[in-house]
Parts: C-alpha cells; structure tokens; sequence
C-alpha cells in the first residue's frame, strides 16, 4: 500500500536571525513570543497576549498585534516597535535592544479556514480531498461526492447554504473517466456558492482531479469563481499527492482569504515570511520532532472550541480537526457525543445528571470561567478525557492507509483477511503523545495532564508523554518555514516539557492478580528498584526531567508488552515532570461498572500518583 | 497578563444602539437614509435564486451523453411548466417513445453534453429583510442593506433561543427570585414579551406556547427542558434559527437563578411598551448576545453614547459570579489583589474580593465574574 508522504511545506534555506517576534492570531486571543539568540541557542524569553481585534468594534487585526508585541516590549525592555511599524532589523540605529530581524505569524482568527472539499468516490478522493484541506489547516465544512447518498438538489442546496473560505474540488485519477467529476462541477456551478468573506469576491476553487478534465472543469467553473487548476491529488489509485494542492490552498488563503479579513493586507505586509493557518504550523513542527527523532508521533491540541490531532507514523503525516469537541465553546457537545455515563464515569465522587447537565451548559455560555474548587477542576478534567478519546477516534479513521488499492498477498496474508485502508494509528508503535490546550499545558499537577491522556489513549507497552508548555507550537511552526534550528532550539528548550514514561501491559486480570514484574535501572548512584505490579494497580516511580531509566517488565503469562504474551520486554524510559508510571489497570482499562466500586477504584488510583490535593471535600454533589 | 476582567451583559436604561440590517446575497435596498421606520418596514428585498433539480436525459433515454442536444425539446435558458416534456426520443414505433418531463416550473438552466443531464432552476423566492427595531436608517449599503440607529433601553441577556420578534413588554413575577408558575400565564399574553423571575418550568413553557407568548424572559431554565424543547441536545451556543415559535431569553444562565434585581427593575418600568426581542446568540469569536430592545422614540438618537471602552475593573463596580460554589450571587468588587492566589484546585490566578449585601466577603478568581454594565 503506498503513502501519502508530503512535503511538509516550501522551506527556504536558514536566514541568519538572532531576534525573532512571532503571533499567532487565535480567534480570541493574540498572543507574542520573542525569541532571542543566546550564545548558540535561540531562546524563548518573553511574551505577551492581547484580545484578537479582528471582530467589532475594531476590525483590525494589527491592532490585536500591536497590543501584544507593546506587552513583549514592556517586559522585556527592548524598542520593536515605531507607532505602527515594527523595526527592522535588531540593532537597528546602533541600539542593541531595538528592533527585530524578523516578524512572523500564524492566523486562526475569524474562525480559520473554512473549507468544502468535493471528491468523486466519497471513500477514495473524497477522503484524500478532506486530508489535504485538514492538512493544510482547514476545517473542513462538508465532504461532498458523486456517492454520498445524497440527491443531487440536496447536494446543490448544501453547497449554496455552505459559506466556505474556499472550495477544494478532485475526482478521478488521471486518464480516467470524466463524467462524474465534472458532474461535481455542474452541481457546483449551479449553487453559485458565495464566499464567507466578502460579498463582492469570486470564491476560490482549487481543482486538483483527473487532467483530462480541466478544460470542461475550467468551462463550467471558469466565470463563477476564482479558478486554480493543479495536480491532481489522486493521480493513481495507489498514489496520493496532496502538495501541490495543499501549497495552492497555503496561496488562496493569503491571496483571497486573509485579504478579505480586516486589517490582513497591513499585517501581510509587516510579515517576513507568509501566514500560515494556526494549524498548519503547528503541523510543522510536529513533522519536524517525528524527522529529528526518528519516531511516531501523536499530537493534540485541545482548545475552546475545537480538537486537533496530528499524527507522524513512519513519516507519514495526517491531521484531523474535530470541529465541536472542545472544553468550552464546545464543552457541551462533548457531553451530547459521548453521553452522561462516560462523563461519569472519570468523575470520583456522585453528582446527579441535572447539576451536571447545567454545571456544563453554563460553561458553555460563559466559556472563559475558570473551576475554582476541586470537584469543578475533576469534572472539567472527566470532560477532557472524552474530548480527547473521541478525537481520536476521529483521528484513527481518517488516517488510514489509501482505500480501494489492490493489494499484493501472500500466503501467510490468507489467513489475515486485511481490508485497504486500515488505521495507520498503532498504538503500540506510538512513541511520544504531545498535549497541548489550556487544559493539559495548565493543569495544576503536571501529573494530571499525563493521566487525562493516559486514560483517553490507553496507550499499551511503553510510550513517553509530555504537553506543550504555553502553546508556541504555532509560532514555532512557522519560523521553522524560515529558520529551523531557531524553531527547534526553542521546541525543546521552552516548549516541550517531558512528563514521563506510562508503561502499560496489555491484557486483563483481577484486582490484585500479579501483571508483570519489573526491574528499573537508574544513572548514576539511584539504587535499582524492582517489585511486582497487581492488576488494578497505578505506580508512580519518581523519574525527573532529564534523567532516564532502563526498565526491564516480565509480564504473567497471559500479558503482552509488545513482544509477545509472557515475554520480557527491556526498553529506556525518559523520566518527566510527572515521572515513571506503570500502569497495571489493563488494556482495554475496564473501569468497575458499579458506581461506588468505580469512585473506590479512581480514588485509590488518584492517591496513589498524588493527583489531587488530599484532605480536601472531594465533590459535594451540589 | 491575560484578561482583568470579563466584560458583561449591557443592562441600561438609554444607549443608542446601531444594527446592520444586510441581505445575505445583493437586492433592492427599499428604503432612504434618513428614514424613520417600524420593527415590521421591509428595509430590502432580494430574490433568492429557485431550488435546482438534475435530471439525467441521457440515462432516462438511453442515448449517449453527447447526442443529449438532439433529442431537447426545450432549449438551455427557455422556460417550462411541470409536466412539460423537455425531451423524448424518436423511435419508429410509437409505442416504444420516452419522453422527459418535467418535475417543477421553472426554467432550463444548463445542459450537459458530457454528463448527459439538464439542470432544471425553480423560479426565485423573494425574501424580505424586515428592520426588526423602531428607528431611523442612518446609512444605506447599496443592494446590501442598511444601518439602523435607534435611542433606547437595551438589555442583553446570556443565553437564548428562537429569533427576533416584537410586542409588549408584560411582567408575570411579582420579584426577580420568583419562579414563573404556569397559572401566571393568561390568554391576554398573547403575542406579548413576558417577563418571569428565577426560573422557568417545563410545565410553564407548554402553557406559553400554547397561548401564543411571542416571548419569554427569565432568569433560568433546566437544560433538560431545554433539550425537551429543542429536541436535541443543544451543543455549541449558536442559536437564533430555531423554528420553535416562541423566543426565550435567559438572563443569568441554567439553574435556578434570580433575575439580577437591575434587570427585573428596568423591564418593570418598562411594562406596556413595545420591545423588539432576539434569542440569537453566538458565543464564539465575534460575540453576539441576546437581546431586549425598548425604543424610547423611533427619531435619531441626538448623542452616540457608544458602549464604552472600559480600561478595567474597578473597586465598587457590581459584578455577577458565573461560576460555582457562588453562581449567581451578585455583589460589589470590595478589593483587587494585584499578586496572584492559590484557589482550591492549586492554580494560581488572579483573584478579586467580592462584598455582598449581607456583608459577606469572598475571594473569586476574576475570571469567574462578570461586571453588569451600563449606567
């Protein structure tokens, strides 16, 4: 089975810079980081946030900018900016703490792209058309193909009520048959689909289907909206080539998008390098980590509103937005989607369905409130768990391998009837989770953003852990496009923090039955430590930043660490802010289905990695 | 860093408030600057293009899609009735003939040769955009629309459903912490703007919409009554289209919440006037709230008082707490605390001290207060 391997974005040669400023417009909050050149090492040194001025009254994005690099240079006691000019380049004037060499910046506002995506056969071009608009950033309204299920006139009518940024339009392999990708077209002409932005612009349309059908697309399309034509991104069935097509949306999206939302075209201008929708940065650098050190990936940035999830597995990148799963503005979707009982069931202590119910509605109308006690942080935490589980679900579906490809078998591949387009998400081939969102990069136990993922993921066998500490993955992204080793000097030196190592065996027993026994090694004078890990049972061996640890686990007879039942399994282990946890509660993790045997087993979990504080009213059902 | 406060829900006796009213595709604009309109004036008209149907003539013929042109009664751009015959083969018996009729009226929009079907397009569907508020058009955005100015009494409220209607303003809670009970609701509320107090019932709900309330506002609701009314469970706050026949306005949030006494006094005082309501609400990126508007005289408003830009919180400001244990208690900013706090769950935020009638005190992270403004 081929892969759809992509060049990850168009990437000059390192320009030398030794003092960066870079935002990222998100739709609420604009938020400034400097980065500066010390010795050999960029560093992250200062930042600032101001409200996103893209809306009313201001309609201005700059003056969002503006307000958060004036915040950078209040801190940081350097001069960036002249009014409304930033300076360029450092040391301008001879004055070593004035100006920057280079601004650059990632945009989310106004609710980021939105994209329709139109493919022929909804499970071969329509999902590679999603994944070249999800991976270029977009978030993608609706997938529209010849067989959808739906009537034409309903396909008509969902295009024209659709307001999208953008049209991403494929169907068909190269040579191939003409007649229903240009059907899409016709459907697509007779909406007149109006852009979000704007009402006097042609909507931009990116056709990347069968080449033989460009100039009936471009005679149908041509006069109706701003029409690119580009490679196909389906060219065989086995191959999918998705760069073209995606750097063509990277253009549209300045070019039309951004030039349409109040006061881009100035901040365009300032920019030494293009703007990059949010999530395609943050892309970046999550491609850049999984090359650097060799592994796979899975990373998730969970906001306000929406789920992001990125994965690298052997190279091969794939993001999903999950559009309404989000710890605020979408909180409540959460709960509609994955439903009271798997809400509950994270929450250790008793709360009854319509204070819950309520508690959640309210924070879905006033998203920017805080938990101020214990049982509102655990309940907001049992939120996030789901957001994430569903997200990857999500994810896992989408990242598949190509669909509908012949594939070579052998003899051995009779007996394992494999479909095209499995998940590409393995699990236990998963090397490091990268988290990210307010809740897990501010949770008040670094600990607890480790077990929010570990209970979401289930991840088996041995997998590193750690969360992006202030959300700079964006900025990071896209410097990277202009200077790589600044944008990886500052990734690992003030971006990533390493949580630790979760080792899970997999497999299921009763409470108290003996998982697997395990052996840790440490550096330097650290005595050795050894003992048995139970079923049902958390351990948190204390494993800091920085140091890490050989662990030797010879699983029972019926438990698998990835090399097979009953097999000892020898691997390093990073240590972290949180530590070394070995996890016997299984995989699947079964939570007890009786209520007060659940509350009993989280509670017991809970103290024994220090989770919460103790001695506090654990939830008082009001 | 970060936010020192969130800004709140505008309650205030008289504001000028501005809307643009805008068609979602070009039209007419119906209506001069300058002049004085109804809640109910058509300010701009547009015609929405007609549903379009496909019918595949190739496949329903059996011909190949490039012949299609031979066999087209009706020509691309003609007009036809329903039942009209757009295009029918030429056997030699007669018997064996097929003819394509049409489904709608309308017109032929376009005809394919390469995929063999003809595009039929209903005749347009004219849409009205109505000036929804009492006031005056201050600015005409050609084939878009217009500005609306309107001096008034305007009250936002947190959350909503149903869009935008009028009527008259009518209390049906003698105080804000009241529940609305369903015998307060009379046959008289017909088409009226009623006002209840902390909480509004299932029960109470059917027996408005059976009288025909135009709209209800209250302090809070139930979500699972809400759900029960929408019929789903409500996911993200977007809200405004929902076609449910009554518009409903909470103040304060879900639960059993007081009315905020201000709000309870303003729409008091008000009772008898007619007030233009919407349920819309959006609480994403570019904000959009709920809203009660009492137009104090549909002429210009002499000064833009604006909503003013507000540098801060400050001590003595009256606030709303929005989030547990103190949800809903309203009280007065008594002190700032510049450093910041640990709270119970160990972060650490910046934090505000809230004085209360009674002449408790307590310590709120900012975030979790809302300033009730408006003068």
């Amino acid at each position: 089975m081929s892969a759809a391997v992509q060049v990850p974005h168009k990437k000059t040669a390192d320009l030398p810079l030794s003092v960066i400023i870079a935002t990222d417009c998100g739709s609420t909050t604009t938020k400034a980081v400097l980065i500066e050149k010390q010795g050999d090492t960029f560093r992250q040194t200062f930042r600032g946030e101001a409200p996103t001025t893209v809306e009313a009254p201001f309609e201005d994005v700059t003056r969002g900018v503006l307000n958060a690099i004036a915040e950078v240079e209040e801190l940081s006691g350097r001069k960036i900016l002249d009014g409304e000019k930033i300076i360029t380049p450092a040391g301008a004037g001879g004055h070593s703490k004035t100006g920057v060499d280079i601004y650059v910046s990632t945009s989310s506002a106004g609710g980021g792209l939105q994209m329709m995506v139109a493919g022929v056969v909804q499970s071969m071009t329509g999902e590679s058309a999603q994944r070249c608009a999800l991976g270029a950033g977009a978030i993608v309204m609706d997938v529209l193909a010849s067989n959808d299920g739906r009537l034409p006139h309903e396909k008509i009518e969902r295009i024209r009520s659709l307001r999208p940024d953008m049209i991403l339009l494929s169907g068909g392999t190269d040579g191939g048959t003409v007649t229903h990708v240009v059907e899409m077209a016709e459907y697509i002409s007779a909406a007149e689909p109006r852009p979000r932005l704007g009402m006097t612009y042609s909507l931009p349309l990116i056709y990347a289907g069968n080449t033989n059908a460009r100039d009936q697309v471009t005679a149908i399309l041509g006069q109706k909206t701003a029409l690119v034509v580009t490679d196909n991104i389906r060219p065989t069935l086995e191959r999918e080539n998705l760069s073209p097509a995606r750097n063509k949306i990277h253009d549209l999206f300045l070019e039309h998008v951004m030039a349409q939302a109040p006061g881009y075209k100035k901040l365009i201008s300032w920019a030494g390098a293009p703007i990059v929708p949010t999530p395609a940065a943050v892309g970046f650098i999550m491609e850049a980590l999984a090359k650097r050190d060799k592994i796979n990936l899975i990373g998730v940035d969970i906001g306000g509103a929406t789920t992001d999830v990125f994965s690298v597995y052997d190279g091969v990148f794939n993001r999903t937005v999950s559009a309404n799963l989000g710890m605020s503005y979408s909180i409540s979707n959460v709960l509609a989607e994955a439903g009271l009982a798997n809400i509950m069931r994270w929450v250790p202590f008793d709360v009854d369905e319509q204070t819950l119910r309520n508690r959640i509605k309210n924070k879905m109308i006033r998203p920017t409130t805080i938990p101020q006690t214990l049982d509102e942080l655990q309940i907001e935490q049992a939120i996030a768990r789901e957001a994430l589980r569903l997200a990857l679900i999500h994810h896992k579906s989408l990242a598949t391998g190509l669909k509908g490809v012949q594939q070579a078998r052998t003899i051995s591949d009779i007996f394992e009837q494999k479909t095209s387009g499995d998940s590409l998400i393995d699990m236990l081939k998963l090397d490091l989770i990268v988290g990210s969102g307010g809740i897990l990069s501010h949770a008040p136990r670094r600990i607890q953003s480790m077990l929010m993922m570990v209970d979401a993921y289930e991840p088996p066998g041995f997998t590193t852990l750690s969360v992006d500490s202030i959300f700079m993955m964006p900025h990071l992204g896209v410097l990277s496009t202009v200077n790589e080793k600044a944008a990886t000097d500052v990734f690992i030196h003030d971006c990533l923090v390493y949580l630790g190592t979760c080792v899970a065996p997999i497999g299921q027993g009763k409470d108290g039955e003996k998982c697997a026994e395990y052996q840790i090694t440490f550096e330097r004078d650290r005595q050795p430590e050894s003992g048995t890990l139970m079923f049902g049972e958390l351990r948190l061996i204390s494993l800091g930043a920085g140091e890490r640890a050989r662990v030797t686990m010879k699983p029972a007879k019926q438990v698998d660490l990835g090399e097979g039942k009953g097999t000892t399994v020898t691997r390093e282990a990073r240590g972290g802010a949180a530590g070394l946890m070995l996890d016997g509660r299984g995989r699947p993790l079964q939570l007890p289905v009786d209520a007060r045997a659940r509350v009993a087993a989280l509670t017991r979990w809970h103290n024994s990695v220090g989770l919460y504080p103790q001695g506090k009213a654990m939830g008082n059902g009001r | 860093m970060g936010h020192a406060y969130t800004p709140g829900l505008t309650v205030t006796e008289r504001t000028t408030v501005r809307k643009r009213r805008l068609l979602p595709i070009p039209g007419t604009v119906m209506v001069k600057q300058g002049d004085l309109l109804k809640a109910d004036s058509v300010v701009a008209q547009a015609e929405l293009p007609g549903k379009v149907h496909s019918i595949n003539v190739a496949n329903l013929l059996g011909i190949a899609p490039d012949e299609i042109h031979d066999y087209l009664i009706t020509k691309e751009g003609e007009p036809v009735r329903k039942d009209d015959v757009i295009a029918e083969n030429k056997p030699f018996i007669q018997f064996l003939k097929t003819a394509v009729r049409s489904p709608i009226q309308g017109t032929v929009e376009t005809v394919s040769a390469i995929t063999g079907q003809v595009l039929l397009r209903e005749p347009p569907r004219r849409l009205e955009l109505l000036a929804y508020i009492d006031g005056t058009a201050v600015e005409v955005h050609p084939q878009q629309g217009i500005t609306i100015e309107t001096s008034c009494t305007l009250v936002q409220g947190i959350f909503g459903v149903g869009g935008e209607t009028w009527g008259e303003i009518q209390m049906a809670a003698a105080s804000p912490d009241e529940t609305l009970a369903a015998d307060r609701l009379t046959t008289g509320m017909k088409g009226k703007i009623v006002v209840g107090g902390s909480f509004l019932g299932a029960d109470t709900l059917a027996r408005a919409r059976e009288i025909g309330v135009a709209a209800l506002i209250v302090g809070g609701i139930h979500d699972k009554d809400l759900r029960a009314l929408l019929g789903y469970d409500l996911g993200v706050a977007i809200t405004g289209t929902e076609k449910i026949g009554i518009t409903i306005i909470l103040t304060e949030g879900f639960g059993t919440i007081p009315m905020a006494a201000k709000t309870f006094a303003l729409l008091s005082k008000h009772q008898g006037q007619k007030a233009s309501v919407s349920g819309a609400t959006q609480i994403r990126a570019g904000v959009i709230r709920p809203e009660i508007i009492i137009t104090v005289d549909g002429t210009r408003a002499i000064q833009d008082t604006g909503v003013a830009e507000r540098g801060g919180i400050r001590v003595g400001d009256q606030v709303r707490i929005i989030r547990d244990p103190l949800f809903g208690r309203i009280g007065q900013v008594a002190a700032l605390p510049a450093d910041l706090r640990q709270i119970e769950t160990e972060s650490h935020v910046r934090v505000l001290e809230v004085g209360f009638p009674d002449k408790t005190r307590a310590v709120i992270p900012r975030a979790n207060v809302e300033l009730i403004e408006g003068q």
